[in-house]
């Protein structure tokens, strides 16, 4: 017996991608033909993972080599500046292309190109975020997180906080607490 | 390139400055999607409407007529389905005590209006750069903090 299917190609490729990215257990939202936000931080050896398990159905994220290095780069830095206990003494250009196996010019452009920032800007962010968490728990000094850091002092640090945030680090500090005994009391 | 947008929601009863932030939204690298609404009472609707996409970040002027910056800002804050939106307040006022109060309300941004169309297209992508770096990279949006 011969049967004659016809086929929404777009419905059954859409259903296929949900079954799979279910099956991931990912957070995600299918927002058109070919364009799927996923609601989850995903590490680049996880994007790397998924990427290889679509490609059995003929899947593939786009641009993922690029995406995946800008990811590699976010992960470096992050690394860098929140695991380790003190930051490297050597140039960040120099360890993060050490690190990655590029060069920077190569890293650094790539990175602009994807994010809207430079690298410069990203590190200083997590510096920041880094300063924020020390400064949320309580423990440390401005002076110890200066240099916990890297800043070669205490003022350095405070410029740059102001300059990132708009608030002097004190200020910063202040409105947390009040909103954590804001919280406490209702 | 990236292909996301970001969903800004503005909320102002000025029409001149509704259509000075229109402009410069337009104008900037990251995509946005604008909605805009004329006062409190309407955005406190307009974010309750089942089913709409809730924005990434929201514009929040402090003098609006029916329903104040301030009295939205509270009751956004108290609601968790809302707890994702950025919140940016921008006022005339540039005082200190009025900056920090409105951060230990829970606001994240917080904008002294430019009187010019440039710095305000300057102050605007910072916020919306910074705000992509919040949402991409996963940062802690309970710190995140911003005076401009």
């Amino acid at each position: 017996m011969k049967l004659f299917i016809k086929y929404d190609i777009n419905k059954a490729c859409k259903k296929l991608l949900e079954e799979q990215l279910d099956k991931m257990e990912l957070n995600y939202a299918i927002l058109g033909f070919g364009e799927v936000e996923i609601k989850d931080n995903l590490s680049a050896e996880r994007l790397k993972v998924i990427n290889n398990d679509l490609g059995d159905y003929g899947i593939e994220i786009l641009e993922t080599q690029k995406n995946i290095l800008v990811q590699k780069i976010k992960d470096a830095i992050i690394e860098m500046i929140f695991m380790e206990d003190s930051l490297p003494s050597s140039k960040i250009s120099f360890y993060l292309s050490e690190k990655l196996g590029y060069s920077y010019g190569y890293i650094s452009n790539l990175f602009s190109e994807y994010t809207y920032t430079s690298i410069e800007n990203f590190i200083i962010l997590q510096k920041i975020e880094r300063a924020k968490q020390l400064i949320t728990t309580n423990e440390l000094t401005f002076t110890e997180i200066a240099w916990k850091l890297n800043y070669s002092s205490v003022a350095h640090f405070s410029t740059q906080f102001k300059n990132a945030t708009g608030l002097t680090p004190s200020a910063f500090q202040r409105i947390i607490n009040k909103r954590r005994t804001a919280t406490i009391e209702e | 390139m990236q292909s996301e947008q970001i969903y800004v929601l503005l909320a102002d009863d000025d029409v001149d400055d509704r259509l000075f932030f229109k402009e410069a939204f337009e104008e900037i690298k990251i995509k946005t999607n604008v909605q805009i609404v004329k006062d409190g009472v309407e955005l406190m609707d307009y974010l309750k409407k089942p089913g709409i996409k809730l924005p990434h970040i929201l514009f929040l002027d402090l003098n609006m007529p029916r329903k104040s910056g301030m009295e939205c800002l509270k009751e956004i804050k108290e609601i968790d389905q809302f707890k994702d939106i950025a919140i940016v307040i921008y006022s005339t006022s540039a005082s200190e005590q009025d900056i920090e109060q409105t951060f230990v309300k829970g606001a994240n941004v917080y904008i002294k209006k430019p009187n010019d169309f440039a710095t305000l297209k300057k102050i605007l992508t910072e916020v919306i750069t910074i705000n992509w770096q919040y949402h991409t990279s996963g940062l802690d949006r309970s710190t995140f903090l911003l005076s401009l």
